[in-house]
């Protein structure tokens, strides 16, 4: 038991144990958002096969809550197509990990964010 | 997991002498020092002798010293009490930018309410020039506030000089000497301070309860609190006679040892700062290389979050602070790197680690094991440190 905890225990267990850190070679869509100014940045790489994500990688620099965000984010969308990805918000983020503290809230848009722009790359670079 | 606790500029645990020093006045000795049958009188003699302790410790006579509710309400006290009772005279207040919030927010307080504040800026080691606040100098100056240590940088503030300039033009001035109290040796006469506040839970005594030291003479002063007669009617209230006799021998204990304690707490702290310089790439310290608190050290990790390394760092049973903007609540980063003029996002990759009496050499070791190779991790997850 974790105690007067910070963040949920899956908040915690997504922010030691992140899933889908580091980057893909030949990713077909990458998406950077945030600004190392405000204090995060992410950047998710996608790899897409049939309108499918086939694999997502991210690369966070911020807080507790950017990292599981970001963490979360990638298992969400990983096998989804992109029609039902679309429909995932920061609110499916921040739920899945079973909330965040409220100051908290805006990493979780930064998630949703960076999903938006590497599918606006993936779409660009197939023309 | 032996846990490491390096946040003593935000409080420190009570001294094992002080709780025994205090448990009597929560039990038998429970009497009102007003009263006048022996329960009061017992403790009434006590509350006299703490007096005459705290006032020792910073060189000032017991009838200037009024115990306080704590660090905050002594700066609040010494700036609202000046404030409200120089009015007809004046509504300029002096201060740094980099003060704490109990000195910044009550002199915004007064802004909105018809007073005039001049925030000096300061140097890149988080230094107030002299000449800055001479020359901030108006004829409706009533009060120079200006810190004596910073609580987040531990740099020192050129006192003596700044009460120099006070003093020349017969203006009042007050320092925050929360951070410095048992760790550097105070005098208020060498300092000419005409008002001082200090806390008792930065030196190892219980929370609740500080001081102001008000000049004798100083006539110019409203208290906060309305009331009795306690305190020499300037802070009215049935004293906290446990946490005033906790103070003073926190105090006792603090100022038998401070020599010792100061020169093992700066090899402390400079094996850490060396051991972290050495280890880890692209750090920078923040804050006076010399000029500064025995006890603080604060860092920079390029490339990587504060809050991150605090939350791994607190996983492995060490407790420390960051000025990063997403630890602070407001997600504002600390407004006093700011000030300093360091980069944003050098900022958000700051640490503090604050030590005291209960650290040793191995505590340190510990640190120089563990942090490296979490900065590492944190690095090879951010996309700054690859670009």
């Amino acid at each position: 038991m974790r105690e007067e905890g910070l963040y949920s225990d899956k908040v915690m267990d997504h922010f030691e144990n992140p899933r889908n850190v580091g980057k893909i070679e030949d990713a077909d869509g990458v998406g950077t958002v945030g600004n190392p100014v405000c204090g995060d940045v992410m950047k998710l790489y996608l790899k897409i096969e049939d309108d499918t994500i086939i694999d997502a990688k991210f690369k966070t620099f911020g807080c507790g809550a950017a990292i599981a965000t970001s963490s979360m984010i990638t298992e969400l969308i990983k096998g989804k197509k992109i029609e039902e990805i679309k429909e995932i918000t920061n609110k499916t983020v921040t739920e899945a990990l079973g909330g965040l503290p409220k100051n908290k809230l805006h990493c979780s848009v930064l998630a949703e964010e960076a999903v938006e722009a590497a599918l606006k790359d993936y779409y660009e670079k197939r023309g | 997991m032996k846990i490491v606790y390096l946040d003593n500029n935000a409080t420190t645990p009570l001294h094992p002498e002080v709780l025994e020093e205090m448990l009597p006045f929560l039990k038998e000795d429970f009497g009102n020092p007003s009263s006048l049958h022996q329960f009061g009188r017992k403790v009434k003699v006590k509350i006299d002798e703490a007096r005459e302790k705290v006032a020792g410790i910073i060189g000032a006579d017991p009838s200037e010293i009024v115990f306080t509710g704590g660090g905050s309400e002594a700066d609040n006290l010494a700036i609202k009490g000046v404030a409200f009772a120089s009015k007809e005279k004046g509504r300029h207040i002096i201060t740094s930018q980099i003060e704490h919030h109990a000195v910044l927010n009550t002199c915004k307080y007064l802004e909105r309410n018809g007073y005039r504040i001049t925030y000096i800026p300061v140097d890149k080691y988080g230094m107030v020039k002299p000449e800055d606040v001479a020359e901030a100098i108006s004829d409706d100056t009533i009060l120079i506030t200006i810190h004596h240590s910073n609580n987040e940088i531990g740099t020192i503030q050129p006192i003596k000089e700044i009460s120099k300039i006070a003093e020349e033009r017969g203006i009042i001035f007050h320092t925050d000497a929360v951070q410095s109290l048992g760790k550097l040796p105070l005098n208020v006469d060498d300092m000419g301070v005409t008002l001082l506040s200090v806390s008792a839970h930065k030196l190892n005594g219980p929370k609740g309860v500080g001081a102001c030291y008000i000049r004798k003479g100083i006539r110019r002063l409203h208290p906060l609190i309305n009331g009795g007669n306690q305190e020499m009617k300037r802070r009215a209230g049935t004293e906290n006679v446990a946490g005033i006799i906790g103070f003073s021998k926190a105090c006792e204990i603090a100022s038998a040892c401070m020599e010792e304690e100061r020169e093992r707490l700066i090899s402390l702290r400079d094996k850490l700062q060396n051991g972290l310089t050495e280890k880890i790439s692209h750090v920078r310290l923040n804050g006076h290389p010399t000029e500064r608190l025995p006890t603080t050290l604060n860092m920079s990790f390029e490339y990587v979050e504060g809050e991150t390394l605090m939350i791994n760092l607190d996983l492995e049973g060490i407790a420390v602070s960051t000025g990063s903007a997403c630890s602070s609540g407001s997600l504002e980063p600390s407004h006093v790197l700011v000030a300093m003029g360091i980069p944003y996002e050098v900022i958000h990759g700051s640490l503090r680690f604050s030590l005291g009496r209960e650290n040793t050499e191995e505590d340190i070791e510990r640190v120089l094991e563990v942090l490296p190779p979490i900065v590492e991790k944190v690095r090879k997850m951010s996309p700054l440190w690859e670009e």
